[in-house]
């Protein structure tokens, strides 16, 4: 796959994973989960979840302007020691 | 015990701070953006660092022990999302652009972007002006909590002083270079020393399902979110931290990297750093409960203090004294270089003295002025009122509503100087506003529905910019083709201009229309 074809998809799941930061489902939820309580446990792996995401973004679809634009930094300053 | 363990940190900052003259360049580009050198895992240490204040170690710890586990969904895991996002589309773009333009302040971007010594004023007033109440949290509430894990040993004057004279040492001595390497220390013991003080409490109280059963039992509303946050406050408190992108000194810090490949790790590992220090205070708050079942809500934010001296008193109370001086001087000592900085280049640099200052010169002049902003903020800190932690709360609501200002600078080719004066002055009066009308009330929310202010400011700031940018003329393509070089514009055509102040131009080239000519700018390590 492309870069722009990982980007829509990483950045599809970013707005999937936004929505699931609102989990409704356990407002009221008091069980314990390996001894800590489900709406906390659950964002403990909200944060795993995110950090595991973030991951493929910054490896498959890392912004154009990270590498991209450097190269046109050169060009000006070649352009200017020219003139 | 304490005193012993304290001092002990405090001789290893300044030995940190010492060494890292050693590596300073002396040149000015290396005093306030260290060579633009950092590598991607002392980025992540500083960028964490700097986002964790004492708020973090201490306020945490009390807003858990009253409200419950949902202050981790509400501030912890919320940040996890969207500051490293921030980082990926924002902070890249800022790197590639600083680095290319040579700029070392965010005042000097927009002035420069926008053509507007107006704008950059107006910018640096209220980004200062908002700085401010934050640089005197870190400092009198500083001096607070080390008065109170001291027992008054060490005063909260005195405290105060020391937290002054370590971070003066190694900011005016090393610059950029002296906080990062300090910080990153900082950074680890934050880290590290929040899982060790919660293991130990959390072994006395016989182990975590017991603890968080008894707590159960007694204060069963403290392991769910029903009846202390509402939905809507949690959906829009994730507007809350996109004021990363205004902070000055993380802006700054973005502009130390490398290269943009530095921003790979922290954005990966941000939410895990998160994690891995809110867990440990959020779950101490809630079992805080067992010692202590009915604290008054003015004691919670000493809460941390009390239930370790309660389990482990000693060594590990003296740690936590480290790392609450750690959460408090590596966004601090950030903090006072920014402003710093900012007063240097925008202000002396900018107005007074362009083609007067050598590189020497404008190193004691930032030096100067780190030495100023310290003085001040001390004499300030000695009159500190509680009541500024609110306002300290409100500041990041500010700086949140001013995030479509960098965002639009950095990506829509469209806006105009007067739509980012729009946007800024329409947060300053609103925000103004909604600061008196839900000063009185802890829980503001616009008209009691859970939304929070943010998302209103948010509103307004973004719907003033966009307006008034498309009602004003569109800025010149010349000035559009130093920041948007990869793509150009409808109507452009060939090669962007070689502007002055552009690495390898000709001294003289002329200036931008508007603009000054910037012979004086350092180039690019």
């Amino acid at each position: 796959m492309r870069r722009r074809g990982w980007a829509a998809l990483l950045y599809s799941a970013l707005a999937v994973l936004y929505l699931l930061h609102n989990d409704l489902w356990l407002w009221n939820d008091r069980r314990l989960w390996l001894g800590l309580p489900a709406g906390l446990l659950y964002h403990i792996g909200f944060c795993v979840a995110a950090s595991a995401l973030l991951g493929l973004l910054v490896v498959f679809a890392w912004p154009p302007w990270g590498e991209g634009a450097l190269p046109a930094a050169r060009d000006e300053r070649e352009q200017g020691e020219r003139r | 015990m304490i005193i012993f363990v304290i001092a002990l940190y405090l001789t290893a900052v300044l030995v940190i701070g010492g060494f890292s003259h050693r590596l300073f360049h002396g040149t000015s580009e290396d005093f306030f953006v260290a060579t633009r050198s950092l590598g991607p895992a002392l980025l992540l240490l500083n960028l964490f660092g700097a986002n964790m204040t004492a708020f973090a170690v201490l306020g945490a710890s009390g807003e858990a022990y009253t409200t419950g586990i949902g202050v981790f969904a509400l501030m912890a895991s919320s940040s996890a999302l969207v500051i490293p996002l921030v980082f990926y589309f924002v902070g890249t773009r800022v790197w590639e652009i600083g680095k290319r333009r040579g700029y070392v302040s965010p005042i000097e971007f927009f002035r420069e972007r926008y053509q507007s010594d107006g704008l950059g004023l107006l910018l640096f007033v209220v980004v200062t002006g908002l700085l401010i109440p934050y640089l005197l949290i870190g400092l009198g509430g500083g001096g607070i909590a080390l008065a109170q894990i001291t027992h008054g040993l060490i005063p909260k004057w005195l405290g105060s002083l020391i937290i002054v004279a370590v971070v003066l040492s190694y900011v005016a001595y090393g610059g950029m270079r002296g906080a990062i390497l300090v910080n990153a220390f900082q950074a680890l013991l934050l880290l590290v020393l929040g899982g060790i003080s919660c293991w130990v409490i959390v072994h006395q109280l016989g182990g975590l399902e017991s603890a968080m059963t008894r707590v159960g039992a007694t204060h069963p509303d403290l392991l769910a979110r029903a009846g202390h946050i509402r939905p809507l406050q949690l959906l829009t408190y994730t507007f809350i931290p996109l004021s990363v992108g205004m902070f000055p000194h993380i802006f700054i810090q973005w502009l130390t990297a490398r290269s943009a490949r530095a921003f790979r790790l922290p954005v990966a590992v941000y939410p895990l750093c998160i994690a891995v220090v809110w867990v440990p205070t959020v779950v101490l708050g809630v079992l805080s409960r067992i010692d202590f079942p009915r604290l008054p809500p003015a004691a919670a934010n000493s809460l941390l203090v009390r239930i370790v001296e309660h389990h482990a008193p000693g060594v590990l109370v003296g740690l936590l004294a480290a790392t609450l001086l750690s959460a408090i001087m590596n966004s601090f000592d950030h903090q006072v270089l920014a402003v710093s900085t900012m007063f240097t280049q925008d202000i002396v640099h900018h107005y007074g003295y362009r083609d007067r200052l050598s590189e020497r010169q404008r190193v004691w002049v930032g030096r100067l002025f780190v030495i100023g902003v310290l003085f001040v903020t001390y004499l300030l800190s000695l009159v500190f009122d509680p009541s500024l932690f609110k306002l300290g709360v409100w500041c990041f609501t500010a700086f949140a509503a001013l995030f479509p200002v960098l965002l639009a600078a950095l990506f829509w080719r469209r806006s105009t100087k007067q739509g980012i004066a729009a946007a800024v002055l329409s947060v300053v009066a609103l925000w103004s506003y909604l600061v008196v009308a839900g000063w009185r009330s802890p829980d503001y929310t616009l008209g009691g529905t859970g939304i929070l202010p943010v998302a209103l400011l948010l509103a307004v700031s973004a719907a003033a910019l966009v307006v008034v940018s498309l009602l004003t003329r569109p800025p010149d393509a010349a000035t559009l083709a130093l920041f948007f070089p990869a793509a150009p514009g409808p109507g452009e055509e060939g090669t962007p201009p070689v502007a002055p102040g552009v690495v390898g131009a000709p001294a003289a080239a002329p200036p931008l229309a508007g603009g000054h000519p910037r012979r004086d700018r350092p180039g690019p390590a």
